[in-house]
This record gives structure tokens, C-alpha cells and sequence, in this order.
């Protein structure tokens, strides 16, 4: 037995690479199974489960066997059928899940355990004794699975693109470039996209119109249509849209770009996209040199690769006599061509002069030595033969690929004469036509008894064989969609293309009912594997999400901060100096706001200007609290909440002129805020003359902090600073700014808006006149100090008003936004999570649970945990249960994950100035 | 993805839309608590032609009603909200 070999004439092969470290050669349009095939390789990989030696099966995305690595660093490309990679030159292929190599694994013993590891192997380990588990833990992920994983990041970019067309096709065999061509010669643009490097489909291994190919190419392109190869059509889902992976370097391969991921939106769709051939179910029917049928005469005819000297066909239906004739016109010999069916076809009483045909004939076993097939063994009426031979072709018949059309919501129709579903009704604008359409060979729909169903193989790639099937039917297992997790058939890589009508057949055969009856898995996306770099596209690295760079970036820039990122925005924590810890600075920072003057860029604080008639109107729907009262030049704390009540944000809105107001909130809510707005005034406010811009971006802003801060502002202004929550308009270093005099940390402060890109001036201005920058963790001290809750932490979605301590703020006769859900009689029960402040000697662990002591009931938790700026000791924010009637209880925060824990003493939530005298000055 | 026909900008694609809520989910300020606590929270969540606000957020920001089914996402009808 010599194995496969290259049929003499053809293209040189001058194509280098290598296979588990050997140098071999290939020919220019070979793919990786038919280098390997032409090079002699049989044994190309190790199966899933019990690592049985495995070879090429089929000539299509549909092999569940020949999985490889490809390529080496950042361009490793595991668990890549080798049947669907066009080897380059310096293409490196590593087998898998062998150790220490394919030829001598020691994993194989694995296959003497396969009682063991039957089907439900995981769920009945679970279930038994904990230790069990434990003890095969390590062995079996080591041994079962296959390629690992790169670890070196990719070096090759990836692209997204969006297109859109009349017509797409796709897949480009006969019916595809005929329905391509038509479309095209009707006027509309084409998107013809073919999985394979070279279009033509079965064309390109049968014969036949091959002048067509260039027909329709030319048809396409003058209709202004587009044709892609390499490119699969990996998902379809609604209204037309469709998503195509293209390889635009093989895997592997180095690159300017490796690979593209198209979002169509196609007007109409025509799927061509073929029929996947059927192994048949014997015994030892996964064995090197088994190979699908149409994929023998592919490889003899496409490639120039005989992959057997003495060939066995066995067969169902007409197709595999093809077969016969191409083994024969290649120098080939046909051993014996075994036709399950009782009966001569017209194809095979032809076939019979030529090729020794038998009817009623069923493979039942196949023997092996290393290097490859020796010999199979055959039932023919009531005898048995055995056959010496290298290759054994079968064909099971043929499954049409209705795998787009069923993920696009289509209904699948039985066909009894194929053993095969086919497309039906689709709402979609979808049409299949060809062999996914059903005109596939008819065959001989008899099943076989098998004489050893323990090596007999349904699903090749996740090791399942027919009595796993039996088995799990057994043990209750009756949907089809149980079966498949419980066996794992029909999962991994190829999703059980050549193996779940086989399943199927044997799981109706089991409750005695048709295959229709037992039901069928749901068809996903991606048709067949996609990298996660496709996936991601350009979106990754510092990439993977859009970065939202301030107005004085290059200022913080220049002071190396600690960032922190808050959204898409990128703000400075702290302002480390000479090596400081994030705590030391923070806490220096803070001291300058409590005993001089600090800044902070507050530039990302939602801004909306509210302006028109009913501005007022609107602004006491979307806020909780009083607005229409407010004097021009004046602006207030206040809180928005959702339609159940409980508080959403916070902010402060300013009366900039009669009918115009400025909104603020939080930065993290700003996009939310920007929802909730159009909401109130497009849908529950309709009638109202008002107008709601997002200025978030359009002005800087800078909090100038601190008992210096007045003095500071009317040194840079010239003029007296607006009182407490008052409006100014000055100029600070030439540029006219916008002061609010808002405080949030509790010192005199004032929020200064220059216009746009002329902030830098006054920042530097700021800093030349002795205010210190600090950051939001400094911020975060003294909010916490002062008891001003945050969204994110006080504000958690399940807060009222109430229990924030905010309730005589509301306005007093409702009408605004989440007013009537406050009335639920729950929302007043005593024992709620309300605010509370927390004092301890020590520092207070944010994020610990509050209990009465160590093991008893969860009370309560740490919303915020700080230190006293200018004193000593911990302070903390926290949800307490009843906690607004709690001031003088003692409870442990606690937070054993980290091993943190204080004593605490519950407190009103402000431990700095109550009385609100430093703020007003 | 839903291809959505904008009465202002034509069809495009739902990654520009943002899914607000049914129509009958929808809370006018005057409503006694008891039936705003009831549109909010026990919703008719149809298998079928349902009423929907979703919002043209990164398009012309229209607040739009679309007429979807549920079971096939086929969309009947696109028009502007009005009260």
C-alpha cells in the first residue's frame, strides 16, 4: 500500500512548506488536505475524545476530521480544517491533540477507556462522587480537545465594511453563476460571493459549462456588480442583511490585511450554496483513507491527487459511480463498488460492464495499519468479502446546505426520496436553488444494521458513535436538541455537517419514529467558523472603544496624572508628584481644596441648554424639585427621577435668562439624561414650546474650589464673584467665560465654562494665580466629607428620594416624572436601605457589608468609604437598613473576601460643616 | 439586524435606533398611580403585531411608532410619534 499520490502531468509543485516540521512541496491552488494528500500524508490528525488516527474525509469547509494549526506567533490559527486552506509558500501546519507525536500519541490508550468516556461521560462524573471529578479533572482537559489557543497578540490588521446590492448570490456553482448572470443581465447589481478560491463549484471537479464561469464574470462586472471569493456568507438575519467573512490572506499568512467582515444588505438573496455528501455508518468507518466520495474525484480531478490505488465504493445512491469513472480515467483501480440498494440502477447496469458492481452490498468494517487503509471487509447479500484496499469512497447521499436559509427565519420541508430537508416557506425575499433546493441524488433511504456500533461513528469530529446515540436514547435523552448536548454531537467546528442527518436517522431508528418526527437542531450563525480577530475588526487594542479626549488633555498631559477612565472619557484621578501613592496625592490634593484653593476639569458633566416658552414646564416634569420659581441669575441643586421613583441623577439647573436654562448631571448618566429629555419633551410632553440642545461638548469646564477661590476669581475677573449658586458672566485671560457658583466639594467654589478649544488660558490662569489641580479621587474625599451622593454609588437605581434624604425637595404637588410611583405603600416601609454617614476611628473598607456583628445578618453596605481631610479618622457613606432612624448604633463594616473589617458608628451623612457656612462664603 | 424606514431619513439600520418601549407602556403624567404601576410593570408582551416607540437616536432623533411582529421582525409601518 502506497498511500495517495500526485497523478503524473500537471502544474510543477513549487510551493514550500511544512507539516509537523517536514518540508514538502505543493502545487499553486492546492489546498493544505491535497499537498498533504499528494505528499503521501494519510494521518494528519488525532480525533477529539479518543484520539484515534484521523485523515482527510472530505474536500470542503465541511471536514470534521483534518483540523490543524496554522502558522506560528501571533498568527497561529488553531483548529483550521485543512481542507479549506490554499497553501503559500512558507505555510507552517502543525497537527493536533497528540503527544508526543501524530504517529506514536500516548493519548490513544484513551481509545482502550471508551466505555468510559461514552456518551453523558461529564454530566454522570458530575453526579458522582465529588472526588471522582476531581481526580479526572486534570487528565481529561489535557487529553480531549484540540488546538490550543495563540497567546502572542495578532500583528495583521482586520477591516469591517458595509455594502448593499440588488441581488446576492451566493455560492457560484452552476445554478449560483446562472442565477448571478440573470440578475446581472436584468440590471441589478450583483454580489456574487464564493467560499472557495476559484469559482465554479462542483464545476471545478465534475466538468461540465466551465465557459460559464467566465460568462457570468463578465455579465456581473457590467452591470457594475462585485464578486468576491474567499468569502463565506457566515450569517443571515433579518430584512435582508447578511454577514460574509473574507480571507484575504490565507490563514497564517502575513499580510497588509487578513481578513474582512462585509455587513450586506441585499434586496433580494439567492442561495446556491450546494449539498454536503454523507459519510455511512460501519465500523471503523473514521479510519485514514475513508473518504467521502465526491471528494475523491475533487481531489483526483481538481487537484491531480489519486488518493487511493485500489479504491471501494460505497454507496446509496448514482452520484459515487462518478467516482468510479475518475478513479479508473486517473489510473486508479475500483476494487468493488457496493451499492446498498437492492436493486440495478440504470447508472449502475452501465456501470456493471465496466466496474465489478454488487447489490444489496454495505460496508461492514475496515482494517488499518499505520501508514494507512489495508483492507475492507463487506457484506453482499448474506456473505461476507474482504477487499484489499487503500481507499474507501462512500456516499450516504447528499444534505442540501439550508443553513442560511433557516438562520433567516425560513421553514425546512422533509424530503423522504433524499433523506433530506429542504428549504420551504421564508418570509424574507430569499430563493434557493440547485442541490441546496433538494436536486440532489435520490437514494436508497434502508438502514443498515450495524454489527458494531461502538466504532461505528456518527459525528467524527466530537468522537460520537452510533451506541452513544442508542445509549443516550436509552437514558431518556428523546429531543434531538437534548441529544446534542448530552453527546456533544453535532457541536465543534464543523456543527455536525456531515453528521447530524446520520444522528438523526439513528435516533428516529431508536423511538421508532421518522426522522421528521425526532426533529432537528436550530441552525446558527457563523456557517462556519470565525476568527475573533474578523470579530472585532479594527475596534481593538486601544481601539476596542472610541476614546473621548477633554478640551485640556494636553494641560493634564502635562502634569502626568493617574487616569481614570469614566465612559469613553478619560479623566485624571490624581496628580502623583515625585512618586506619591494614588492615596498620598488625593489626600494633598483635597488639603489644597480644604485649606486654599484647588481646579478640576468637570468638562464632561451633561449640559443641556432648555430654552422656549415652557422651558420651566419642562424642566418640572424631568426634575423632582422646584424650578419655576427661580430668579434669573440663579440655579439650584436638583434630582431627576425614573417613572418608578426611584432617583436616576442628579444635577443643578440655572435660570441663564427669562425663557432659557441651563441643565446639568452627572457625567456618567449623560447619554441616559439625553434619552430621558426627548422622552419628556417628544412623548410625555408633547405640547409644550421648548427646545432641549446637548451641550455636553460644546463647553469646557473648570471648578475653581477653596477659601482662596473668590479672591482668586476677582483677582482674574476684575469683579466681585457671584454669590452662592449665582451666575456671572466675566472674562478670565481674555477668553469670556460662563461662572456658576455651584460647590460640590463644600469649600466656596465656582464652575467656569469657557467656550470650546479656549480653555487652556484658563486653566493656566487658574494655576498661575495658585490654584492646585486636583483630581476625582480627591473629589471623591471631599463629596464624601460633605455627604453629596454620586450616581453609581448612593444613586444605585433602587433609591427613593426618601432615602436619600431628599424628600423636602420634591415638589409638593406632584406632576413630574416618577411623582405617582412614589405613593407605593412599600416605597415607606421603615426597614428600606436609606443613607446614613459612618464614622470610625479607623479607615471604613468601601464595598464592605454592615452587620451587627460577624456572622449575623447583612444590615446594610458601604456605598463610600474616605477620611476626614483636615482630621482624623474614617468617614463613610453607606445604605443602611431603617438607617435614617438609626444615628448612634455601633455595627462592624466588614469585608471578609479582602480580609478588611471596622468598627463603625452610624452618623447623619455630613461630617464636614453642616451648617453649610464655608460653602456660602 | 432590522432595516427600520425612517419617515425622515429612509431605511436604515437598527444599530441607529434605540428600542424605547410599547406604546401601551407608555405613562402620561396624569395617571393615577395605580394604572401607571400597571403600564409599567404588566405589560401585554405580545406574541405577535406589536406597537413600539423606538427613538432615531443616532439618526434625526425623531421619537418614531413601529408596527413589528414579534415572532418574524417583519416591520408594517414606520411613522412619527404623535400623542
Amino acid at each position: 500500500m502506497s498511500g495517495p499520490a500526485r497523478i503524473p502531468g500537471g502544474a510543477r509543485a513549487t510551493i514550500a512548506f511544512t507539516f509537523d516540521g517536514v518540508a514538502m512541496r505543493a502545487r499553486p491552488g492546492d489546498t493544505l488536505a491535497a499537498a498533504l494528500l499528494a505528499n503521501g500524508v494519510g494521518l494528519v490528525a488525532r480525533s477529539f475524545k479518543y484520539h484515534r488516527p484521523r485523515g482527510v474525509m472530505t474536500a470542503g469547509v465541511e471536514e470534521p476530521n483534518a483540523l490543524v494549526t496554522i502558522g506560528t506567533g501571533g498568527r497561529t490559527e488553531p483548529n483550521t480544517r485543512s481542507t479549506d486552506v490554499f497553501v503559500y509558500d512558507g505555510l507552517v501546519a502543525r497537527s493536533q491533540n497528540r503527544w508526543p507525536s501524530l504517529k506514536v500519541d500516548a493519548g490513544a490508550v484513551l481509545g482502550l477507556a471508551a466505555p468510559v468516556f461514552a456518551a453523558g461521560f461529564y454530566y454522570k462524573t458530575f453526579f458522582g462522587p465529588p472526588k471522582r471529578w476531581m481526580r479526572y479533572e486534570h487528565f481529561i482537559r489535557r487529553a480531549a480537545g484540540l488546538g490550543p489557543a495563540p497567546v502572542a497578540a495578532d500583528p495583521d490588521p482586520y477591516e469591517h465594511r458595509a455594502a448593499f446590492c440588488d441581488a446576492l448570490v451566493v455560492g457560484s456553482g452552476p445554478t449560483g453563476l446562472a442565477a448571478a448572470k440573470a440578475a446581472a443581465a436584468a440590471g441589478d447589481r450583483v454580489l456574487l460571493v464564493e467560499q472557495d478560491a476559484d469559482l465554479g463549484g462542483t464545476l471545478l471537479s465534475d466538468g461540465g459549462d466551465v465557459a460559464s464561469i467566465e460568462v457570468a464574470r463578465a455579465a456581473i462586472a457590467a452591470a457594475g456588480g462585485r464578486i468576491l471569493t474567499r468569502t463565506t456568507a457566515s450569517g443571515l438575519w433579518d430584512h435582508g442583511f447578511v454577514t460574509l467573512s473574507e480571507r484575504v490572506a490565507e490563514p497564517g499568512q502575513p499580510g497588509a490585511l487578513a481578513q474582512r467582515l462585509w455587513q450586506v444588505r441585499a434586496k433580494r438573496i439567492v442561495l446556491a450554496t450546494g449539498a454536503i455528501e454523507r459519510p455511512l455508518t460501519f465500523a471503523g468507518n473514521d479510519r485514514p483513507g475513508v473518504m467521502l466520495a465526491r471528494a475523491v474525484r475533487t481531489y483526483i480531478a481538481r487537484f491531480g491527487v489519486l488518493p487511493g490505488k485500489r479504491v471501494v465504493i460505497a454507496t446509496n445512491n448514482d452520484d459515487a459511480y462518478r467516482t468510479a469513472d475518475a478513479v479508473a480515467a486517473a489510473g486508479g483501480e475500483v476494487v468493488a463498488i457496493l451499492d446498498s440498494r437492492a436493486e440495478l440502477s440504470a447508472v449502475a447496469t452501465v456501470a456493471k460492464t465496466r466496474f465489478p458492481v454488487f447489490t444489496n452490498a454495505v460496508p461492514v468494517s475496515t482494517q488499518a495499519r499505520a501508514t494507512g487503509l489495508t483492507a475492507v471487509e463487506a457484506d453482499i447479500w448474506t456473505e461476507r468479502f474482504t477487499y484489499a484496499a487503500d481507499c474507501l469512497a462512500v456516499s450516504g447521499g447528499f444534505t442540501p446546505v439550508v443553513h442560511l436559509h433557516s438562520q433567516g427565519g425560513g421553514k425546512l420541508d422533509w424530503r423522504a426520496d433524499i433523506q433530506a430537508y429542504v428549504p420551504g416557506a421564508t418570509l424574507q425575499d430569499i430563493v434557493t436553488v440547485g442541490s441546496a433546493a433538494g436536486e440532489v441524488e435520490a437514494i436508497s433511504p434502508d438502514t443498515v444494521a450495524l454489527a458494531h456500533p461502538k466504532s461505528s461513528f456518527i459525528d467524527f469530529q466530537n468522537d460520537v458513535t452510533a451506541a452513544d446515540v442508542d445509549l443516550a436514547y436509552a437514558e431518556g435523552y428523546r429531543s434531538v436538541e437534548h441529544l446534542k448536548r448530552y453527546t456533544t454531537l453535532g457541536m465543534g467546528t464543523d456543527q455536525g455537517k456531515t453528521s447530524n442527518m446520520a444522528a438523526l436517522g439513528r435516533l428516529a431508528g431508536a423511538a421508532g419514529v421518522s426522522i421528521p418526527a425526532a426533529g432537528l437542531t436550530t441552525f446558527r450563525p457563523p456557517y462556519t467558523p470565525l476568527t475573533l480577530g474578523a470579530l472585532a475588526g479594527p475596534d481593538g487594542g486601544g481601539h476596542a472603544a472610541p476614546s473621548r479626549r477633554l478640551a485640556l488633555g494636553d494641560c493634564h498631559d502635562a502634569l502626568a496624572p493617574i487616569w481614570q477612565p469614566l465612559g469613553l472619557w478619560h479623566r485624571p484621578r490624581a496628580y502623583s508628584q515625585g512618586g506619591e501613592s494614588l492615596h498620598a496625592a488625593a489626600l494633598r490634593e483635597a488639603r489644597a481644596v480644604r485649606t486654599a484653593a484647588g481646579i478640576i476639569d468637570v468638562s464632561t458633566l451633561a449640559k443641556f441648554i432648555v430654552s422656549g416658552p415652557d422651558a420651566a414646564a419642562l424642566l418640572e416634569i424631568v426634575c423632582a424639585t422646584r424650578v419655576a420659581k427661580l430668579a434669573v441669575g440663579r440655579g439650584r441643586y436638583t434630582v431627576m427621577l425614573r417613572e418608578d421613583g426611584m432617583v436616576m441623577d442628579d444635577g443643578t439647573v440655572w435660570r441663564l435668562g427669562e425663557t432659557r436654562y441651563l441643565l446639568t448631571s452627572s457625567t456618567g448618566g449623560a447619554d441616559r439624561m439625553e434619552a430621558h429629555l426627548g422622552y419628556a419633551r417628544h412623548v410625555v410632553a408633547s405640547n409644550l414650546r421648548v427646545s432641549v440642545v446637548a451641550v455636553q461638548e460644546a463647553f469646557a469646564g473648570i471648578a475653581l474650589a477653596g477659601p482662596d477661590a473668590a479672591a482668586i476669581l476677582e483677582r482674574l475677573t476684575g469683579a466681585a464673584a457671584p454669590a452662592h449658586m449665582g451666575v456671572a458672566d466675566a472674562m478670565v485671560a481674555g477668553v469670556p467665560v460662563l461662572i456658576l457658583a455651584a460647590s460640590y466639594s463644600g469649600e466656596r467654589a465656582f464652575e467656569l465654562y469657557p467656550v470650546g478649544d479656549a480653555a487652556v488660558p484658563v486653566w493656566d490662569a487658574l494655576i498661575a494665580a495658585g490654584a492646585m489641580p486636583y483630581g476625582i479621587e480627591a473629589l471623591e474625599f471631599l463629596r464624601i466629607e460633605k455627604g453629596h451622593i454620586v450616581g453609581g454609588g448612593e444613586v444605585d437605581g433602587r433609591t427613593t428620594p426618601h432615602d436619600l434624604r431628599l424628600e423636602r425637595m420634591l415638589q409638593k404637588g406632584g406632576g413630574f416624572v416618577g411623582a405617582s410611583a412614589l405613593d407605593r405603600p412599600a416605597l415607606a416601609a421603615s426597614d428600606r436601605l436609606q443613607l446614613v454617614g459612618l464614622t470610625s476611628p479607623q479607615p471604613i473598607p468601601e464595598g464592605a457589608m454592615l452587620v451587627a456583628a460577624g456572622g449575623a445578618p447583612v444590615e446594610g453596605h458601604v456605598t463610600a468609604g474616605g477620611l476626614r481631610v483636615l482630621g482624623e479618622g474614617g468617614v463613610a457613606l453607606a445604605l443602611l437598613r431603617g438607617g435614617r432612624a438609626r444615628n448612634g448604633d455601633t455595627l462592624l463594616a466588614t469585608s471578609p473576601t479582602r480580609g478588611l473589617e471596622a468598627r463603625v458608628t452610624v452618623t447623619d451623612p455630613v461630617f464636614y460643616d453642616p451648617e453649610g457656612a464655608r460653602y456660602r462664603g | 439586524m432590522l432595516s427600520i424606514d425612517c419617515p425622515h431619513c429612509g431605511p436604515r439600520a437598527q444599530s441607529e435606533f434605540a428600542y424605547d418601549r410599547t406604546l401601551d407602556a407608555i405613562v402620561p403624567l396624569a395617571m393615577p398611580p395605580a394604572e401607571a404601576m400597571r403600564a409599567l410593570y404588566t405589560r401585554a408582551n405580545p406574541r405577535g403585531w406589536s406597537d413600539e416607540l423606538w427613538h432615531h437616536r443616532f439618526g434625526c432623533r425623531a421619537w418614531l411608532v413601529v408596527r413589528r411582529h414579534t415572532v418574524t421582525h417583519a416591520i408594517e409601518s414606520v411613522i412619527g410619534y404623535a400623542p
